[in-house]
Parts: structure tokens; C-alpha cells; sequence
């Protein structure tokens, strides 16, 4: 219907699209791509491992996530929900900080001012008002910085989501809607969620939805490059609909096989989102091989960086969490810290 | 029959929708995937989706149109995923659900039922292990009830399903794979309380997923510990409660819900109103604590624990 997908690279390697990123820009998103997932997958291998408690794998989603969060500049914003571990890592945030949320010795584990990333929300589509409140925020600062939201296809059914959009509008805020269609929330496919192309509901919003394909990093890049100009200039949100697939589970206590063909999963294999970046650096960029060995050494050091870092969590000390519920410490907070510190 | 819990609430809600073709349930992956517990394993396949409906991710949406069907005169069975997704949908319980036959001078009835997996004890995420029973039970015009049993799982889905109240039905998931007994009889009416284990030293008082450590207490006691399982929230039943202290004198509540405004401190009130004479000790609580659920890493620190109960067992025989 309508909306365009906006696509530069396509799944077999082949240009598909002009684009002006210069051959370091390229390898850098071979690199980010690569090491996102290996970011992935070893924390998948840590779960199954007993090492978390829980993942939430995002097999298939690192291009939209690399390409978008690569488009940030170092002041922006962003409010994430649980699975952005590639705009983690696009932020500066060391993965083992996110790995403290999913082993449970944390809620948070790192100040969102140092990197412009919030605490993921769990509770779906809560963050993208957090990113309008922020953005007005800016716009009442006189800032020219951005702010992103990023959410899924399940999340555009929320009331607060709508509710984002429909603020977002009225004050003109400068905030990029990211959604990552995903095709599923957990095993609901998108089509109960809409009727339409999500990004088609910005219009009746009033501000403007445009479509890409999430597997293709370039062109998640362009689009969400051009979105954050428009905010920082004054143009008001954006809402960006990232085609893409979730290849894992929703999360490792999940069994997609309950409720979607193998079949499904195997057609979105071949359009992975790092296979085509690699045809096209092993056609074009005479070095590259080289290039992707150090980069598959990185990951495996990154890969053992995770472990031993994961591994060496501590736990919190339950006393102390009492000193983090306010500013200061009710009496009655105080008595219940003693009671339990009376235990040992 | 022999049924964990998980599967004797998943054959209630199938006896319920045998009985009464205007029962449907509805929920985000309760159909094809049978829900993130499979509570609701098989009921689609048997049922068809649409009496058992797949929803958009919306919880305020799941109650507030789950409201309109009962206008209709439909009986619709709600599941909210976990516990802490309750509160997107909160301001449709507390301001719509509960409040639609008081406004409406009993013409309208909300016979629905909100099934609710709370607690605790898992291992889990953020929002995942919330015990939010003492916002419902402050909300006139809801009832709320918990089994802690496969029996009462599978006979108080029926009861509440046939309420023309509304009822949230909160799932200890932490007990989901326990297996008990379910006899042919449903015994106890939805709102009663039951002794869980006779005693002569010390009255125990709990709910849901708390009995299993309240009676495992009970075996390490030195004391005698009558264990009481409330299984009813609201409206309470207290008469076990108070035949039991006036024997004992000596009361513990347990809840896994944080102390302040806890279910205990009706208790303490209502006991020490009807008790006074009676009681050695004041009532002692052993609860969660005053802050947001913990990181699971520590969880065990924040519930009640064996050790816990027994500590305030030891504190009321030192009146």
C-alpha cells in the first residue's frame, strides 16, 4: 500500500541505491555488524549456559539497529526497549552492562546521561512518551540535539504509544519513531496488530512514516540519518518502520516453533542482514578479506571478554538496594535495611 | 486426579467454556502458543480463535474491550501476561470494572474474570514478579481470590467464571508445576478460607504461593503451627482466622507483597479487634520488603523464607 521501502542494498550484494559512504563507513559496518552478533550469540550461549536467566536474542534485527544507531550523533537520545543490544553497543555501552539486566543483578547497571541511552523498559511502549518528554525538553532548551524511540511492531498497539505519537505531533517534537517490525510479538503475528504498513499511521498523527528494509544497513542509515536532520532543524517526529525478522526466539524461555513455520525463518535467512554487506565488501573492497580476519578476532575476544565479565558479576547486597527506593531513607526504611542486616 | 496447577486452572477454564458458550478468553499469546505458562495449552485448537482470542499487545485494551463484552452479556476471561503488565490496563479495572454495577444500581454486571501469574521466586526480569493483590483488594466493587493448589486452581476457576463479580484471579506462577489432588467436589465456596494444617501454637496466615513455605515451616517447626490459606482476598474470610487465634494466641501473616499496606495489616487490625483478649503477642508480618522487586539475584533475601517464618514464630513466644 502507498509506502515505498526505501532499499539501497540488496540481499545478493548488489547496489540497488546511490549512497555517499566511503569505504571506512562500509567496514565499519561490517565490523559493527559482526560484533553485534557475536554480542548476541554469546549471550544466548551464557544463557543456555545458566550464566542469565534470560535473553533476548535479536538474530536478524543488527542492521536496523547499526544502522540506525550509527546515525546518532554523540548528544542525541535514545530510549530503548529490552532487545536494542546493537545501539547499546552503537552508544559506547561495554555489552557486559547489559548482560547484569539479564543475569539479575541489576535493574539498570549504567548512568543514561554518560551515554545518551535509558534503561530499557519491559513494560511495551512505555519508553517512546519517555522520548517525547525528552524531546520537548530539548525544543524548551533551545537544543538542536534528537531523540529516538525504539519499539516494536507489538508496541504500535499500546495506548502510550499512540499516545506518544499524537504529543510528539501537537508539540512537534524532535524525536525519530524507530520501529523494528519484527513480524511477532512473542507468537502474535504483526497483521493482529495492523491493518496497514505501521508507518503509514503517522500521517493521520500528522507527521511523517516512511518504510525501509530493516536488513539493509545502508539504507536504515539514510533514512534515519535524514530523520534526524528534520528533527534537529525544527520538522517535527518521524516514525521510521525497519522491515525485519526476528530469526530467534522472542526470548530464550520462548518456542517459536509453537506458532511459526520453519519455513518462514529460512526465506529471511537469505536476507540476512550481514550476508549482504559482506557480498558486496568481498566484490568491492580489495582488502577486505584481511580486514574480516582481524574482525572475526575481535569477536572472538569480545566473545571472551563477555564470559569472563558475565561470569564475574557480583550480585548486589540486598541491604544496600534499600538506600536506592528515595533520596532518603523513611525511618521505617531504615528498620527494615536493620532487619535484614541483622540476619547475618 | 493428580494435576499441577498450571493444568488444573487449564481444565477449569475448559469445563467453564463446555458449560457456557458465552465464556471466551482473551489475552496476547494465550491461543496459538496456549500462553507464556500454556495455561490456556489446546483451548484454541478446541475452542476456535474466536473463543479464545489472540489480542493485540495492549492490556488497557484486553480489559476495556473485554468490558463491552460484557455489556453484551458475554463472560470474558482475561489473561494479563504477567503481573507488572497489570498496570497499563490498571485504570480500566479500578475506574470501569469495579464500579459499573454500583453505578448502575446492579442493572449492569462485569462478570469477568482476570487472571493474573503473580509472585515471585523465578528468576526473572523486571515487572515479571510483582504481588500487586493489595491495589485490587483496596478497590471496592473487585473481588480477588488465589488458590494454592491444584484443587483449588481448578475449582475456583469454575467459581469465579460463574461470578457475576468481577474477579482477579492471581496464578501463583511460581507453584504452576506443583501437582496435588483434584477431587470431584469443589468443597469450599470461592470466598472461604481453610485451615491448610491444624495446630495448637501458633496461627500461621497466608495466600497463594506463601502456603508451600508456611507449611514447610510448619514441618520444621519446634511449635505447633496452624497454617491458614485465606484463598479469598476480598472479601476475606475470617472466622478460621479468629477460631484459630483465640486457641493460639499467636499470629504470623505472610505475604510476598511489600509491608506497608499489605494484606497483613488488615489482618493485625481485624485480629487485634476481634482477639484483643486472646492474643499473647502482637501480630507479627513476615512480607516483602518496602522497595520495587529486587534484582532476581537476590530475590530470596525480599520473600519469605522458611527461616523467616520460624524467626517470627520465635518473636510471638516472646511476649
Amino acid at each position: 500500500m502507498g509506502l515505498p521501502i526505501s532499499q539501497t542494498l540488496a540481499p545478493d550484494g548488489e547496489l540497488v541505491a546511490a549512497h555517499d559512504f566511503s569505504p571506512e563507513e562500509l567496514r565499519g559496518f561490517h565490523r559493527d555488524l559482526v560484533l553485534a552478533r557475536r554480542i548476541d550469540s554469546e549471550a544466548y550461549a551464557l544463557q543456555r549456559h545458566g550464566e542469565l536467566g534470560l535473553w533476548a536474542p535479536m538474530l536478524g534485527q543488527e542492521a536496523a539497529q547499526i544502522g540506525s544507531g550509527r546515525a546518532l550523533a554523540p548528544n542525541d537520545f535514545v530510549f530503548p526497549s529490552y532487545r536494542e543490544h546493537a545501539v547499546a553497543w552503537c552508544r559506547g555501552l561495554d555489552p557486559a552492562l547489559l548482560l547484569s539486566l539479564f543475569r539479575g543483578t541489576s535493574l539498570g547497571g549504567w548512568d543514561p546521561a554518560q551515554y545518551g541511552y535509558a534503561l530499557p523498559a519491559i513494560i511495551i511502549g512505555a519508553q517512546t512518551l519517555h522520548a517525547v518528554g525528552y524531546g520537548i525538553g530539548l525544543t524548551l532548551e533551545g537544543k538542536e540535539d534528537a531523540v529516538v524511540a525504539y519499539f516494536g511492531d507489538g508496541a504500535t498497539s499500546q495506548g502510550d504509544t499512540n499516545e506518544a505519537f499524537a504529543w510528539a505531533a501537537s508539540y512537534n517534537a524532535p524525536v525519530v519513531f524507530f520501529c523494528q517490525n519484527n513480524h511477532y510479538a512473542i507468537s502474535v503475528p504483526q497483521e493482529r496488530q495492523t491493518r496497514v504498513p505501521i508507518a503509514q499511521r503517522a500521517a493521520g498523527f500528522g507527521f511523517p512514516g516512511v518504510r525501509v528494509d530493516g536488513n539493509d544497513v545502508l539504507a536504515v542509515h539514510q533514512v534515519t540519518t535524514e530523520a534526524l536532520a528534520k528533527a534537529r532543524a525544527g520538522g517535527g517526529p518521524t516514525l521510521i518502520e525497519a522491515i525485519t525478522y526476528r530469526m530467534g526466539a522472542h526470548t530464550t524461555s520462548d518456542d517459536p516453533s509453537r506458532y511459526r513455520d520453519a519455513h518462514e525463518a529460512d526465506e529471511w535467512a537469505e536476507r540476512d542482514p550481514l550476508l549482504r554487506l559482506r557480498l558486496l565488501l568481498e566484490r568491492t573492497d580489495p582488502g577486505f578479506a584481511e580486514f574480516d580476519a582481524e574482525v572475526q578476532a575481535e569477536a572472538e575476544a569480545l566473545g571472551v571478554h563477555l564470559r569472563d565479565v558475565c561470569r564475574n558479576l557480583p550480585d548486589p547486597d540486598f541491604a544496600e538496594l534499600f538506600e536506592h527506593v528515595y533520596a532518603d531513607m523513611p525511618p521505617e526504611l531504615v528498620a527494615q535495611r536493620e532487619e535484614v542486616r541483622s540476619w547475618s | 486426579m493428580e494435576l499441577s496447577i498450571g493444568k488444573a486452572l487449564n481444565a477449569g477454564l475448559r469445563a467453564a467454556m463446555d458449560d457456557d458458550p458465552k465464556v471466551v478468553l482473551m489475552g496476547e499469546d494465550i491461543g496459538r502458543l496456549g500462553g507464556v505458562f500454556r495455561v490456556t495449552d489446546g483451548l484454541q485448537k478446541d475452542f476456535g480463535d474466536q473463543r479464545v482470542m489472540d489480542t493485540p499487545l495492549a492490556e488497557s485494551a484486553i480489559v476495556g474491550t473485554a468490558v463491552g463484552m460484557a455489556y453484551r452479556g458475554f463472560r470474558p476471561v482475561v489473561e494479563i501476561q504477567f503481573d507488572g503488565f497489570v498496570y497499563p490496563a490498571y485504570d480500566q479495572i479500578v475506574n470501569q470494572v469495579a464500579r459499573l454495577r454500583f453505578r448502575s444500581g446492579g442493572t449492569v454486571q462485569v462478570p469477568m474474570v482476570i487472571r493474573i501469574p503473580y509472585g515471585g521466586g523465578i528468576g526473572a526480569v523486571e515487572h515479571h514478579s510483582e504481588s500487586p493483590e493489595a491495589q485490587f483488594v483496596g478497590t471496592p466493587g473487585l473481588t480477588v481470590v488465589t488458590p494454592s493448589n491444584a484443587h483449588d486452581a481448578f475449582w475456583m476457576m469454575r467459581q469465579a467464571i460463574a461470578s457475576d463479580d468481577p474477579v482477579i484471579f492471581l496464578e501463583p506462577k511460581q507453584r504452576y508445576w506443583d501437582t496435588s489432588e483434584v477431587r470431584d467436589e469443589a468443597g469450599l465456596g470461592l470466598h472461604e478460607s481453610r485451615v491448610a494444617r491444624q495446630g495448637d501454637d501458633v496461627t500461621v496466615v497466608g495466600y497463594g504461593p506463601v502456603i508451600k513455605t508456611c507449611l514447610a515451616a510448619a514441618d520444621e517447626a519446634d511449635a505447633s503451627l496452624e497454617v491458614i490459606d485465606l484463598r479469598s482476598l476480598s472479601p476475606l474470610d475470617l472466622g478460621p482466622v479468629m477460631e484459630s487465634v483465640k486457641r493460639t494466641g499467636r499470629v504470623v501473616v505472610v505475604h510476598e507483597a511489600s509491608r506497608t499496606l499489605g494484606l497483613g495489616a488488615e489482618l493485625a487490625t481485624r485480629i487485634t479487634q476481634e482477639c484483643f483478649y486472646s492474643l499473647e503477642a502482637p501480630v507479627q508480618r513476615v512480607t516483602g520488603y518496602d522497595m520495587p522487586y529486587p534484582p532476581c539475584r537476590v530475590e530470596h533475601d525480599h520473600l519469605p523464607s522458611v527461616e523467616r517464618i520460624l524467626d517470627a514464630v520465635d518473636v510471638t513466644g516472646e511476649f
